[in-house]
């Protein structure tokens, strides 16, 4: 029941706020905050009701949706998609607060199409059947699209329409995909799809390109990346939250849902493929980020680079990697979704997110630096912090795996060091910028919002077991998934 | 108290959480500069209830476990902590010398005006906060007992002296005097130095960059032995040395990797003169003391993976005693009394190397014991001497100083005579040790280092006798000069004495003498089962090492005594005969610009031809726009056929049935 | 009587009144005379419809026919709405002139 009411609370949420009267700005604000708040209260206890160590999905729910075709509701978590619901329900909470002052206009439409964005994507991380998926998968591209497209920058229109272009022509062939698997399978149904189909390895093969082309635009996987720099400089801040906090995230969890479990044996003819191009990324976007002159660029980029390390686990770091990938995506979503939050509140004063127009604001807005200073070392993966597990756990994954791939990965840190540290220096060192002289520190919600997202960060880093000992049942499955292909590849 | 062990970290914490969360707003500097101290003072007590517990034990090591920080199917990490020898060794340096330390700061940290007021000064408790974080920090990377929880101290101390480096993070760079060289010949012109902030990021990302050495050196462990607790791993490490020979020196050489950069060495030293931008008292402790020794104290705690992998190990003495030339040769000429220092300190680090190189693991420990003593102590004398001349480090500038601040002039000839070697100094007994079992090992590389200490002991009191000795150069600081409170005063005064008899801990073995530090690392060093029987050499040739080591620490500081109090003419006359190798020393090899053109401008321009040549130009603009731009010219090419006349539109219809009736016929 | 007449005459009659609609529809210009052009086929299509219902003896054919006359019905009257705002729009019935959506 718990999943079905996080669908259906945000969706309530909305539609109460679309006939609340325009003018009402203030009910349409505390509408939204209430909505995130209960659907943040009611997902809590999947975390305290998951029972640690055991295997199978969780919270599982089947409703007969279109008998004749075996088409259903079916939705369900385990230990890959648990915490990135938390994470969702967080986020969007985060994110409707920080648009608190940021959005005069329109607000109405905005916080709606924020919750209906919300149940889209929970939709998509708890779906157990194919058609269900791919209908929220589609979902979560409008009101994303529409909110980079109204509430954005100058070019918004031009970055909704590459955006929503991209990611569907990249999936459309997943659609063709599923098909396939439905008529080979007749269900539509996921698990059984995973037990009982027994594909050619050739058919394999081609499916797993139509799924994991879907996938890897959404992550994105360079060279598929371009859309999201694009979008994340037109998007308002909530906006990029949630796009790097959870929308990426539906591409790498992707994998571990549907391209891994359904396609085993397609793994070997693909994996050399796409580490490669994880490790591209992880240099390449460290290297663009490097020259970036607008910070929210410099961070899109510095996505580009997480989220390879991310693929790099999945695709080659045993079950060390994949429990370290989706802890790395909780992360990317902590320290990222915190870094466009903090360039927000610097861009509701200022107005400009170019680096020459701001430098040694430590000096006039500690609270404000301190903070910006603790999600760099987060993103940089500093022990203490989170991004240090994922990234650590990742990398030892790998190594023994693919040395090389581990060596060049390790050096990503070196470079993901180099360009945050720069950006840190030109915005909040050297001699102070007198045009920034009327820059207000954060106030109790923006601080609010920082401490709450930075101590979850340091949590994890501290205890990282709380969210691996409920992440490793999955991983387990899954790598013993690939260990039985290797195996009978190797024979 | 052993049980306690975690309170040495905690309490630091607790100290950076309550001195960052309220020092600025609620508690004001003088309540602040109580709690970091004393912070540090308490875990200095918890350290010596162990010290003093463990020797109750013999020195048998304990591990107390925290609770277990990541376990991911077989592998497997717990947050422990190892309480033996070395790692008490350890803490106990870096909590005695941190606690003077951080008394030594709460004065040098505050800016007084010529009548002794005190500036109110906000950034104050953030100083402490971050002193603080480097404390808990350091003591994480030696307590731990695995080597996850080493790298995660190891990149710790890292952005602890990152941030302490960029404390006056607004302070512009700085242009350097030229060094004159008497008339009709053209100065030297000197390289600006970086400003805080650039120099912090400097440190941060050349440390890094040995850090993914360490990093794959920790992955290599964990898949050969499939864990990263150290008793685990030393307990198979010979079973896999003989299994599979190769692994062992890979580990080592890419841990060392880690050590190159973390401690200052060739090639990757380049950080360290760079982070004198930061507040001396954070040169003394981190930059000289305690953790740039981070990797001496690695190698000595995996001391069985590198005597198993004795080509290795022979490297290592080889970089070491090559830095330590390299660095002393530049020492020789520098301006800035805490650019000398700081090379010395590469200097001696890269002594400590050799030292456990050859496998002299007490050695090297006990130099890092001593070293921390003198050159902290040294670090505080140069930094009393900015404090009274406010920040002025030049040393050009300075002299006849002793006549004004008596206490530091005499703690830093007590540093000077330690670091230089003087006999019965504590630098005296650990380096000649250390050149003894170099001797032992390769006569060259002893002849290298004997040639080191001279220069050591030389540019040492070249600094001492401009500085401290002869007439004032500059009136205006001279007559403003003054010695400095209490606080200052008493750290250098405690850490004098250290200095003196810190050699007491491990006077010579062959004299007749109790080594004590060997007998209390014995635990902690592993013997080879099958290694070759120690050879000593003869006591004779001991002595005569020995004497060769005082005979050339006390030429040393005669010949600076010659060229800057008697015949100040000469340094300047050979500087000018030899004009070109000085400006090579002066400008330290042009390794920075070297490393510039080498490594940093390529990566630049490598990102801005990926950016905006590579992602705009091609990938987005050609592929990604351009494929959506010929989906649309192909769209405008097929909207020419609707030309808006219906009847067109039903003449295709009408075609296009007749096509398909004709193929049903025809078929 | 229907006996005597064959169904290849009705479907001859059919064909040729679809011929004469089609190329109504393509020839003229007036839009009124296209639409009637456009029943007109329709007609022909019902006249098939009902000569093979009585020829096969089947009563489906003529629930087909009643299906098209009651969309042709509504067709008319879209058509005929269409064609009256277009008039006013542009004061004529000339199909060439609502050439606006050419590419």
């Amino acid at each position: 029941m718990i999943l079905s009411l996080l669908i259906l609370i945000p969706i309530t949420g909305a539609i109460l706020i679309a006939f609340v009267p325009r003018e009402q700005e203030n009910v349409v604000k505390w509408l939204a905050l209430g909505t995130t708040a209960v659907a943040l209260v009611v997902s809590l206890p999947l975390y305290f009701g998951f029972v640690d160590n055991a295997s199978g999905y969780q919270f599982e729910e089947f409703r007969p949706w279109i008998p004749p075709l075996n088409i259903a509701y079916h939705v369900g978590i385990d230990g890959l998609s648990l915490f990135l619901i938390l994470l969702t329900t967080f986020l969007t909470l985060i994110s409707v607060l920080s648009s608190w002052t940021a959005i005069t206009d329109g607000l109405k439409g905005y916080m709606a199409l924020m919750l209906l964005l919300e149940a889209a994507v929970i939709g998509v991380f708890v779906s157990l059947d194919l058609f269900l998926f791919y209908l929220f998968w589609e979902a979560s591209l409008i009101p994303m699209a529409l909110l980079i497209g109204k509430w954005g920058g100058s070019r918004r229109v031009y970055a909704a329409v590459k955006f929503i272009i991209y990611t569907m022509a990249g999936s459309t062939l997943m659609l063709v995909g599923a098909l396939v698997l439905y008529v080979n399978g007749g269900t539509s149904d996921l698990p059984t799809l995973v037990n009982n189909l027994e594909l050619s390895q050739n058919l394999q093969i081609i499916l797993f390109f139509a799924f994991a082309l879907a996938f890897s635009v959404k992550v994105p996987l360079f060279p598929l990346h371009t859309w999201l720099p694009t979008a994340h400089v037109e998007a308002p801040t909530a906006g990029s939250i949630m796009l790097a906090g959870v929308l990426l995230k539906m591409g790498t969890y992707s994998y571990l849902r549907f391209a891994i479990p359904l396609f085993p044996d397609a793994l070997a003819y693909w994996s050399p493929l796409l580490v490669t191009l994880a490790i591209v990324g992880i240099l390449y976007g460290a290297l663009v980020a490097l020259v970036q002159d607008d910070v929210k660029k410099l961070v899109a980029y510095s996505s580009v680079a997480h989220m390879g390390f991310i693929v790099l686990g999945t695709f080659s770091g045993g079950q060390q990697g994949m429990s370290g990938a989706v802890l790395q995506m909780i992360n990317h979503g902590l320290s990222t979704g915190m870094l466009f939050f903090l360039i927000g509140v610097l861009y509701e004063q200022r107005h400009t997110r170019l680096f020459s127009e701001y430098g040694g604001l430590w000096v006039k807005v500690p609270v404000f630096g301190t903070y910006f200073l603790l999600a760099v070392f987060s993103s940089v993966g500093l022990p203490g912090l989170n991004g240090f597990v994922g990234e650590f756990v990742i990398l030892l994954g790998t190594f023994k795996v693919n040395p090389i791939a581990a060596a060049l990965g390790t050096f990503g840190i070196v470079l993901a060091a180099w360009y945050l540290l720069t950006a840190t220096r030109k915005m909040m060192m050297g001699p102070f910028n007198e045009a920034n002289k009327n820059l207000k520190d954060m106030n109790l919600r923006e601080s609010g919002i920082a401490f709450a997202l930075i101590a979850l960060c340091f949590v994890i880093g501290f205890f990282p077991n709380l969210l691996f000992d409920k992440i490793n049942p999955a991983t387990v499955e899954l790598a013993e998934i690939i260990k039985a292909t290797a195996l009978l590849a190797g024979q | 108290m052993t049980q306690l062990i975690w309170l040495t970290i905690a309490l630091p914490i607790l100290g950076l959480l309550i001195n960052g969360l309220f020092g600025r707003r609620f508690l004001g500097n003088r309540v602040v500069s109580i709690i970091a101290p004393l912070m540090v003072l308490l875990a200095f007590l918890v350290g010596v209830g162990a010290f003093f517990e463990t020797m109750g034990r013999d020195g048998e090591a304990v591990t107390v476990h925290l609770w277990n920080w990541t376990t991911i199917g077989d592998f497997s990490v717990p947050i422990n902590l190892l309480v033996d020898p070395l790692s008490l060794t350890m803490v106990l340096v870096v909590t005695g010398v941190g606690f003077l330390i951080h008394v030594y700061a709460t004065d040098y940290m505050v800016h007084r005006d010529d009548h002794g007021h005190a500036h109110d000064d906000r950034d104050f408790p953030r100083f402490f906060t971050f002193l603080n974080l480097f404390i808990a920090s350091m003591l994480v990377l030696v307590l731990g007992d695995n080597y996850l929880m080493m790298y995660v101290g190891w990149e710790l101390v890292g952005v602890s002296s990152y941030l302490l480096i960029g404390y006056w993070f607004d302070r512009p760079s700085e242009e350097q005097t030229p060094i004159d060289l008497g008339p009709d010949t053209e100065p030297v012109q000197l390289q600006p130095l970086l400003s805080p902030a650039a120099s912090g990021m400097k440190a941060f990302i050349v440390n890094r960059i040995g850090d993914v050495g360490f990093a794959l050196g920790v992955f290599l462990i964990w898949s050969t032995f499939g864990t990263l607790q150290f008793d685990e791993v030393f307990a198979e490490a010979v079973h896999v040395s003989e299994t599979m020979p190769t692994v062992i020196p890979w580990i080592t050489a890419l841990l060392f990797v880690g050590a190159i950069g973390k401690s200052a060495q060739l090639p990757l030293y380049v950080w360290l003169p760079d982070a004198m931008a930061g507040p001396t008292p954070v040169s003394a402790l981190i930059h000289a003391a305690t953790m740039v020794t981070a990797g001496v104290y690695m190698i000595v705690r995996s001391n069985i993976l590198y005597s198993l992998a004795p080509n290795v190990s022979l490297w290592i003495a080889i970089i070491g005693m090559a830095t330590a030339f390299f660095a002393a040769t530049i020492a020789l000429v520098q301006v800035d009394l805490k650019r000398v220092l700081a090379y010395s300190t590469v200097s001696q680090l890269g002594y400590m190397f050799a030292a456990v190189g050859v496998g002299a693991y007490t050695a090297g420990m006990f130099h890092l014991v001593t070293h921390a003593f003198f050159k902290a102590l040294l670090f505080l004398g140069a930094g009393s001497v900015m404090h009274a001349l406010h920040d002025v480090i030049d040393i050009r500038r300075m002299g006849g100083l002793k006549d004004k601040m008596k206490i530091t002039w005499i703690t830093f000839w007590i540093g000077g005579l330690a670091l230089a070697g003087f006999p019965l100094m504590s630098g005296f007994f650990s380096k000649d040790e250390i050149l003894a079992h170099v001797f032992e090992a390769s006569p060259i590389l002893w002849f290298f280092g004997i040639l080191t200490a001279g220069m050591t002991a030389f540019y040492t009191f070249r600094a001492i006798f401009i500085a401290f000795h002869g007439k004032p150069r500059d009136h205006h600081l001279y007559e403003h000069a003054h010695e400095n409170r209490a606080p200052i005063t008493f750290a250098l005064s405690v850490l004098a004495v250290l200095a003196i008899f810190g050699g007491l801990l491990g006077l010579p073995a062959f004299m007749g003498f109790t080594h004590y530090l060997d007998g209390w690392l014995e635990h902690v060093l592993y013997e080879l089962p099958h290694g070759a029987e120690e050879h000593h050499m003869s006591v004779t040739m001991e002595y005569i090492l020995m004497g060769t080591s005082a005979v050339i620490a006390v030429g040393g500081i005669a010949l600076a005594y010659f060229f800057y109090m008697v015949q100040p003419s000469i340094p300047q006359n050979i500087a000018r005969s030899l004009r070109s190798l000085f400006a090579l020393l002066a400008h330290k090899y042009w390794i920075d610009e070297l490393y510039d053109t080498l490594f940093v401008q390529p990566g630049l321009k490598l990102s801005n031809a990926f950016a905006n040549g590579l992602d705009k130009l091609i990938i987005d603009e050609t592929f990604i726009d351009g494929s959506a731009k010929l989906v649309g010219r192909f769209g405008k090419l097929l909207s020419k056929l609707e030309n808006g006349y219906t009847s067109n539109y039903a003449l295709a219809t009408f075609i296009g049935v007749l096509i398909m009736i004709s193929y049903f016929f025809l078929r | 009587m229907i006996g005597q007449v064959p169904l290849s005459y009705y479907l001859l009659l059919s064909a040729i009144l679809f011929a004469i609609g089609a190329g109504g529809v393509l020839i003229r210009r007036n839009v009124i005379i296209v639409l009637m052009c456009v029943e007109m086929m329709m007609n022909a299509v019902n006249l098939t419809f009902i000569a093979f219902s009585r020829y096969l003896d089947s009563t489906t054919g003529q629930i087909f026919v009643f299906m098209i006359m009651a969309v042709a019905a509504v067709e008319v009257a879209i058509g005929l709405a269409l064609l009256v705002e277009l008039n006013r729009h542009k004061d004529t019935v000339d199909i060439n002139e609502f050439n606006s959506l050419q590419g």
